[in-house]
């Protein structure tokens, strides 16, 4: 295989010494499995990795989705690709065995995933955002609608998509103009211009299942605001009672957005009910679109997260490939011209733009594990509270899950570029393309900014700031587990201050009471990347820990386990002190963004 | 029919390896390992010969050490119906031939397909031992198999092109290459595969005496490549292949 995508061995470092992943087969839903289940499924995940999208990520780059006016093409790669995650069972890996499922722990599914995203992360939509479709439908669905789309979507015969965003309602949701009427027979007649729609047209399935956001109209026209919407299932074919497909619905696609990357995932602009409105089935109940909608976000979220994370390692992985095969240049201290050109990757300034890679790369994704693990906890815990406590850290966590990773992926990205001196900027090597499909993921499933408001305006203060208590005295457990230990007590000792750094500018937002909302907000992007800089040296510390005992047995290993520390080093000496300087700016709710006025540009 | 398929553990393909630092073999710490890739190509010649109702049941047998089950476990997820592993770590081609010769003559199969070789000794030893030790016709190195009115047509894959043999059944085919592509454990057979049989023997149940009987003096790795040179015309180079190469005469 020629193409550099994650590291088995860190892979394995993250789930089995490091997150215990076997420690999940003691519950009841997993007690079939074991090491060598979980093994045989990450095989799995490699190989069709490999084989059926690693081999068009570049060709899928070169040949985006074209439309004719009538139909859309995608190169065929695209299809055996699909066809290969369904037969497989990836895209139903975590489902009950009664479904055709695995039953795998999301920590294994997630990890499943990100060797697809690592090979091929814009050819990854299609089938398994048909499975978080349809598990929206499995859940808030009637029997009738189970029976009818569900079940099709399940095996891989119907795809599906998300029908969120309008031209002029992006991040604001709540200000949508989609429509619904409701008819004598029940059904709804749907109208709505939606845009950027992944997946909205293609021919990998029979049949495509929209789920769409709309407003029901009442005598007094649409409920304003978030309250006002509702989810609607609009099949591109309706669905006969015996399962065939029924008579087109008025369902069109309007035109294809050309994108910088991620261009084997087809983005379409979708028209509802031009004709004569498209044929609507409500979801659940009316009103609760958005919390349905939502109740997938978070595993939407960590699979943002680790795509960006993924992608960074890609990239991290062969820059260091391409450095330790550049000769260029000597050492600073050898002033011979005769003598040989040495690797770049022998030069302390590209060992610095590896090492910040590694740094990077490698704490998102684990980052994202950690949180798919607290999906597992939040379903499979033994005790309630444990279950109830997993999913109010995951809830906190999520902007940052979804946040970091998409703001840090890139940079990385951008350093393996750089690695590559000129030839990074030209289309013949992979960088430059790991770079474009990854900018895509601090604007998409909420931006990066929206995220910021989100965590300083509502997850912080969740449980009544229970839950941000328990992230501090667990962050704050792990320091004193490095103190402990001679080799990382450095890191232990700098988490440690960092921890309480976080825990006063905490305390200082939540006294903040005779303020406007406007000036406590200005800074959410501040303070995002500031707890994001903690909990990334947290997990680099924790990891570290691990590193470290496991050298006290483990010498086979040792270059491995060195490196850990080193780039835990890398970050605790070299990031995390620029929280000191953000803290001081958040404490005195600096105003030099707010208060720029609109003439001064 | 029944089909009996031999399968070896063996170091991953896409991984590099090393010499080990005593120069006895290679170094295996901490190595990925896995189905033997030929191996592979067998057990999916069998799954397709099941598929098509050619087989009825298939048999995979491996001789390895204890971790060989995972491979076995492989070929069950694929498709295989149950297994056995004889445990002996390190054994030799003609030792794994004698035990695979016990077992055929316990089980009775209509068929029995190999790999040609295995990637890590590269010895392509074991189909053509176990033949001469049965008595079976065989069909080595196949790039095409039919098996019909009891017998099977085997494609060879041979230096000057095809050849085809038509064997008698019982009989055995050493898989090449391009015999097919091989499919992947899919997740809901990796559990299923858990839940078939897999008996576990010694040697001495075979009355097998696995002893080594060829030494290893000594593993080296290849010389690193030379520069290469050009040379002005093609006689040049027929007699540079000739005296310094000597690789044609
Ligand atoms: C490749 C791709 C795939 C997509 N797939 C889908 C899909 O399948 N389904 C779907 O429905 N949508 C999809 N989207 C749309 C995506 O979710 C939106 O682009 C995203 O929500 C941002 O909305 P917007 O583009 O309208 O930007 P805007 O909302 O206009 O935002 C522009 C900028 O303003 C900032 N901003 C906006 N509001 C505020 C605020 N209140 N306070 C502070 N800052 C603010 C944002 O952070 C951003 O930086 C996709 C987009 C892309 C690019
Ligand atoms: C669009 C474009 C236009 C160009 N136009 C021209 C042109 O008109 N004429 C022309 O002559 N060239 C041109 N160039 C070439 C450009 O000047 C080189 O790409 C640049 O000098 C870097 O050299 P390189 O690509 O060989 O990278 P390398 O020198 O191989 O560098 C790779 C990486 O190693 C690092 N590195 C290398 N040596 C050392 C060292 N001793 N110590 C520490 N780090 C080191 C670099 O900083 C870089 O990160 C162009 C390049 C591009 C992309």
């Amino acid at each position: 295989m020629n193409a550099k995508t994650l590291s088995a061995r860190d892979m394995d470092f993250i789930l089995y010494e490091w997150l215990d992943a076997c420690q999940l087969t003691q519950r009841p839903r997993y007690a079939e499995h074991s090491r060598e289940t979980f093994d045989a499924a990450l095989t799995t995940a490699r190989q069709v990795a490999e084989k059926y999208f690693a081999n068009h990520n570049r060709k899928g780059d070169e040949n985006e989705p074209a439309f004719d006016g009538k139909t859309v093409t995608l190169i065929p790669e695209i299809k055996a690709a699909c066809d290969a995650v369904i037969e497989t069972g990836l895209t139903r890996a975590g489902r009950d065995y009664e479904q055709g499922g695995m039953q795998l722990p999301h920590l294994l599914s997630q990890a499943c995933f990100s060797w697809i995203q690592a090979a091929n992360v814009s050819s990854s939509v299609y089938a398994f955002l048909a499975q978080s479709a349809a598990t929206v439908i499995e859940k808030f669905g009637s029997a009738d609608q189970r029976q009818r789309f569900f079940q099709p979507m399940l095996d891989g015969s119907f795809f599906g998509t998300m029908c969120l965003t309008e031209p002029h309602a992006g991040s604001s949701l709540g200000d949508i103009r989609a429509t619904a009427d409701l008819q004598a027979d029940g059904t709804y007649r749907l109208r709505a211009n939606k845009i950027f729609i992944s997946a909205g047209e293609h021919d990998l399935a029979d049949n495509i299942v929209h789920l769409v956001l709309a407003k029901i109209r009442g005598p007094e026209g649409v409920e304003p605001g978030v309250k006002g919407i509702s989810l609607f299932i609009v099949p591109k074919f309706l669905v006969n009672d015996d399962g065939s497909l029924g008579a087109r619905n008025d369902v069109q696609l309007a035109g294809l957005f050309h994108k910088m990357g991620y261009r084997s995932s087809i983005s379409t602009a979708m028209n509802f009910g031009e004709q004569h409105g498209a044929t609507a089935y409500l979801l659940g109940e009316a009103g609760k679109g958005l919390t349905y909608m939502f109740h997938m976000m978070n595993e939407a979220r960590i699979a943002v997260g680790t795509g960006a994370a993924v992608l960074a390692v890609a990239g991290y992985l062969e820059s260091l490939d391409y450095a330790r095969q550049r000769p260029q240049g000597r050492a600073p201290d050898n002033r011979d011209p005769r003598s040989p050109m040495v690797p770049i990757s022998e030069h302390a300034d590209v060992k610095r733009m590896l090492l910040e890679q590694k740094a990077l790369a490698e704490s998102a994704l684990a980052l994202c594990l950690y949180s798919a693990k607290l999906v597992d906890d939040m379903h499979t815990h033994p005790d309630a509270s444990g279950r109830a406590d997993a999913a109010a850290m995951l809830d906190l966590l999520t902007p940052i899950i979804k946040a970091w990773p998409s703001e840090y992926g890139p940079r990385a990205n951008d350093l393996a570029i750089q690695i590559h001196g000129g030839a990074g900027y030209t289309r013949e090597y992979i960088v430059e393309q790991h770079y474009r499909d990854n900018r895509l993921n601090p604007i998409h499933e909420g931006t990066n900014g929206i995220q910021s408001l989100d965590l300083l305006g509502r997850k912080l203060g969740l449980n009544g700031g229970k839950t941000f208590l328990q992230l501090l005295v667990q962050m704050s457990a792990a320091a004193n587990a490095a103190q402990k230990n001679e080799t990382t007590a450095e890191l232990g000792t700098a988490l440690q201050q960092a921890v309480q750094r976080l825990g006063t500018v905490a305390q200082f937002f939540a006294t903040q009471k005779n303020v406007p909302p406007s000036a406590l907000t200005a800074n959410s992007a501040v303070f995002l990347d500031f707890m994001g800089r903690i909990v990334i040296a947290w997990i680099w510390t924790w990891q570290a820990t691990t590193a470290a005992n496991a050298l006290r047995h483990n010498t086979a290993d040792k270059d491995f386990y060195l490196g850990k520390l080193q780039a835990a080093r890398y970050f605790i000496r070299r990031e995390l002190p620029r929280t000191v300087q953000q803290a001081e700016l958040l404490m005195t709710l600096d105003s030099t963004c707010l208060d720029m006025a609109d003439a001064w540009f | 029919m029944k089909v009996l398929v031999a399968v070896k553990r063996v170091v991953d393909a896409n991984v590099k390896v090393r010499v080990a630092a005593d120069n006895r073999g290679v170094d295996l710490t901490n190595v990925k390992m896995a189905m033997n890739p030929f191996c592979e190509i067998a057990v999916e010649e069998a799954v397709r010969l099941k598929e098509k109702g050619v087989a009825t049941e298939i048999l995979v047998v491996a001789v390895g050490p204890k971790e060989a089950q995972e491979q076995i476990r492989t070929a069950l997820a694929l498709g295989a119906d149950r297994g056995i592993l004889v445990e002996a770590a390190d054994a030799q081609p003609l030792a794994i031939a004698k035990i695979l010769k016990a077992i055929v003559d316990q089980e009775k199969p209509g068929l029995v397909i190999t790999g040609k070789q295995s990637i890590d000794g590269d010895n392509n030893q074991v189909g053509q031992m176990l033949a001469a030790l049965t008595g079976m016709g065989q069909g080595t190195f196949a790039s095409e198999v039919n098996v019909a009115d009891g017998k099977v047509k085997v494609t060879r894959e041979i230096d000057g092109g095809l050849q085809t043999v038509e064997l008698k059944l019982p009989a055995l085919v050493s898989t090449d290459l391009r015999l097919n592509e091989p499919r992947y454990a899919s997740l809901p057979n990796i559990m299923k595969a858990k839940k078939k049989p897999l008996d576990i023997k010694a040697p001495a149940d075979f009355g097998v005496d696995v002893a080594p009987r060829v030494k290893t003096v000594k593993v080296e790795a290849p010389a690193a490549r030379k520069a290469g040179i050009k040379v002005k015309t093609v006689e040049e180079l027929v007699a540079k292949l000739k005296n310094e190469a000597k690789v044609i005469q």
